[in-house]
């Protein structure tokens, strides 16, 4: 039920720029998820369904994921995160703070800790559409 | 794209009175015993009161209180258990024992999580351990956290407080709040840190004199309130910056 709070900051996100952007009514949220984080995808639009206020009553939600890649500082290695590999315990963990994955990960090549989350971290408002 | 954690913080921290950051110039001046025995000793007094340890790459709150097994709980966010009369999180639920190596952008990532899924309930006080130096931690919080406060602690050494000038220079610039300099391992009474602090127009709470029974309380917060460490908290906690 982490999803909750990251709807809860979406939502907040969301009607912050609608107000700024004078938009009165949102039709479109758009959000970009990284699978590092393993945000449950069903668990997250019930929860934006539930938070949404009365003006993005007609709002659809475009959630899409992005794949998560790390790169070692230390050898270069580029490789892709798969939460198959993980026991549920640090899937869990990774899950709560993805920086997580720094005590857990390795780089498969060097062995290496020092490596850098260069896309498909977590959650991104990417855009939001509406009317004046 | 926005990142729409940061927007979702100052409302997660609406119902704490007062955040206070517990930090220093220097590692190693007794910055976390301070910050864990001053929430105790305001929590002993009556508050409700929450401990964050933001000090994620070297976390040690949780062995000075002796958290044991206790694991926040998932309920629309993460809620801190309460521990020894204090909510009290940190990121070693997650880590364990292992080591957590972790670079600027992974320490301002990992805090903008916490602050912004951790639902505290309404504290009186909520004591950050916050990392040594002017890193990414006390950045973020100056960015992020709008009624932060700054309680910093310095030994007697000029070492220690020529680093705390550095930590005052910048957060006055930026008119952040300090509440004060506490001197920890007072080493003798020339009461040249007192001198120097009021100099700077920083109010100065107290020495807090080396007492080697602190050692052996570690882990027990019953010994630990009972240490000469505890004794001068004790009385900041209580005086009128409280």
């Amino acid at each position: 039920m982490h999803e909750w709070a990251l709807a809860e900051a979406v939502i907040t996100a969301a009607s912050q720029i609608a107000e700024k952007e004078k938009l009165k009514e949102v039709t479109q949220v758009t959000i970009k998820v990284g699978e590092l984080q393993q945000v449950e995808q069903d668990i997250l639009r019930f929860a934006l369904s539930q938070l949404k206020p009365a003006s993005f009553k007609g709002a659809k939600f475009r959630i899409t994921r992005a794949k998560t890649t790390l790169k070692c500082r230390v050898c270069e290695h580029m490789w892709l995160f798969k939460k198959q590999k993980l026991d549920k315990s640090t899937a869990e963990a990774i899950h709560f703070v993805p920086e997580i994955a720094h005590t857990y990960i390795k780089c498969p090549k060097c062995g290496s800790p020092d490596f850098e989350i260069t896309e498909g971290r977590g959650i991104w408002l990417e855009n939001i559409k509406g009317v004046r | 794209m926005v990142d729409p954690r940061t927007s979702v913080i100052n409302e997660r921290l609406r119902r704490i009175s007062r955040i206070i950051a517990v930090s220093s110039g220097k590692g190693g001046v007794g910055k976390s015993l301070v910050a864990t025995t001053l929430a105790l000793a305001l929590a002993r007094k009556g508050c409700k009161v929450g401990l964050f340890d933001l000090d994620f790459t070297s976390p040690s709150t949780h062995i000075i209180l002796g958290v044991g097994n206790a694991q926040p709980k998932e309920e629309k966010g993460i809620v801190p258990p309460v521990v020894k009369g204090l909510e009290y999180m940190s990121l070693v639920y997650y880590s364990g024992d292992y080591a957590t190596p972790l670079r600027g952008a992974d320490v301002s990532n990992a805090l903008i999580e916490l602050l912004s899924v951790t639902r505290w309930s309404e504290l009186d006080f909520l004591v950050i351990d916050m990392p040594p130096g002017i890193g990414d931690a006390v950045l973020d919080l100056i960015r992020l956290v709008k009624r932060i406060e700054f309680l910093i602690v310095t030994t007697s050494s000029q070492l220690a407080f020529e680093t705390v000038k550095k930590l005052v220079s910048l957060l006055q610039d930026l008119k952040v709040p300090i509440i004060g300099v506490v001197e920890n391992m007072e080493m003798s009474n020339a009461k040249s840190i007192r001198q120097q602090t009021e100099k700077l127009g920083i109010a100065f709470l107290g020495e807090i004199p080396y007492d080697p029974k602190v050692e052996g309380a570690i882990g027990d917060e019953t010994k630990l309130l009972d240490t000469a460490l505890a004794q001068k908290i004790r009385e900041i906690a209580i005086s009128d910056y409280f």
